[in-house]
């Protein structure tokens, strides 16, 4: 090995009925070069049986997360610099805790569906013929809730979260964190609604606050943040009867 | 069938309710556990400056009211606060299913409660 060759390990396989395995590749070295980049260069180079996700190479479509040495990122804004062990050496996975379609491609629907579980759908109560709601940016609602807005759903906090390993029907940190912006959102008219979808055994109270969620974020979104103050919230509805 | 479904809502939502109220009765047990330890620490560091025997602490506690009710809002705190915990531990960790977990946590506060209850007499009822 030298230093413009990278020792690279991709699972492969891994779908229905297939155990899976790592298969090792050498790829060569580039500046600045992502770890999107490297996947990609297996697959146009080295093996193009590989499958595996993204759209838009820039950090907006949260489509590419995977697990690189085993941690969950977003690999087209990761370099390959930053990540690659000492021994030169590439580990990259799908993301944990979703079902495997292939390679490095994993099933993203119990995510998504958990999102609409935890009713992370806007419901306004006005029409286009009403004049613009007018919502102050300096009131902590807002700023609550614009604190968790940039969230592109890449999933990396919900394969970093040990509840949902031990809880497959946790909601997970993405679906809460949406669900916390929603409850700030003063235009918004299901709040009891949505505070009663996200309490519960799979909601904000099986969250043990161990933040590995805040942690990889690769947007600084704070999903921990947001799921105490669902608790909070949430407890308060429940001592004044209104959940 | 819609009794069915209304059923389960219900179920769900008083499943929501009680995990807050958990929620909420641990936080404020932990409140109490955090003022507890601290004088239970302090106490014990204040008491035994000079060396203390069995003797002199029971000569001190007998009959104390102050001592016995302090002890006692302790051990009602552990057995509020331990078995909420124990819950996710067993949900969890050892995948007992819901009604199990809950009822183990019961016997785990009753536990906590007779125990505790039990030693805070022992020290405080004059000859016992």
């Amino acid at each position: 090995m030298d230093d413009k060759t990278l020792q690279v390990r991709i699972w492969r396989g891994g779908g229905a009925g297939d155990a899976g395995r790592f298969v090792d590749y050498a790829v060569p070295r580039q500046d600045s070069q992502t770890v999107l980049d490297v996947v990609t260069h297996v697959q146009r180079a080295l093996d193009p049986t590989l499958s595996y996700r993204y759209a838009c190479r820039v950090g907006m479509c949260g489509s590419c997360a995977m697990t690189v040495n085993g941690q969950a990122r977003w690999t087209c804004r990761t370099h390959v610099a930053k990540v690659v062990g000492v021994d030169g050496r590439l580990e990259i996975a799908p993301l944990a805790n979703l079902p495997v379609v292939k390679d490095l491609a994993c099933d993203m629907s119990a995510f998504f569906d958990k999102w609409a579980r935890a009713r992370g759908r806007f419901q306004g109560a006005q029409t286009r013929q009403d004049d613009f709601a007018r919502v102050s940016p300096d009131t902590p609602e807002r700023q609550a809730a614009n604190a968790g807005i940039e969230c592109i759903g890449c999933a990396v906090c919900y394969g970093s979260c040990d509840v949902v390993q031990w809880r497959p029907d946790f909601l997970g940190p993405a679906a809460l964190n949406r669900a916390w912006t929603l409850v700030n959102d003063v235009r918004d008219v299901e709040r009891t609604e949505r505070l009663r979808a996200v309490a519960g055994d799979a909601g904000c109270h099986s969250c043990h606050t161990q933040g590995s969620c805040t942690e990889r974020c690769p947007k600084g979104i704070a999903p921990t943040l947001a799921i105490a103050g669902l608790k909070r919230t949430v407890a308060r509805a429940a001592v004044k009867g209104e959940l | 069938m819609t009794r069915a479904l209304h059923s389960a809502t219900d179920a769900a939502l008083r499943d929501a309710v009680a995990q807050a109220r958990r929620w909420y009765w641990q936080r404020i047990s932990a409140m109490v556990l955090a003022l507890c330890v601290v004088l239970h620490l302090a106490g014990m560091v204040w008491a035994v400056r000079g060396g203390l025997s069995a003797a002199e602490i029971l000569a001190r506690t007998q009959g104390n009211a102050w001592f016995a009710a302090f002890y006692a809002v302790f051990v009602g705190a552990c057995a509020v606060h331990v078995p909420i915990g124990l819950i996710a531990i067993a949900r969890e960790w050892w995948r007992w299913p819901p009604a199990t977990a809950l009822w183990f946590a019961r016997a785990v506060t009753a536990l906590l409660l007779v125990l505790g209850l039990r030693a805070v007499w022992g020290v405080y009822a004059p000859g016992a």
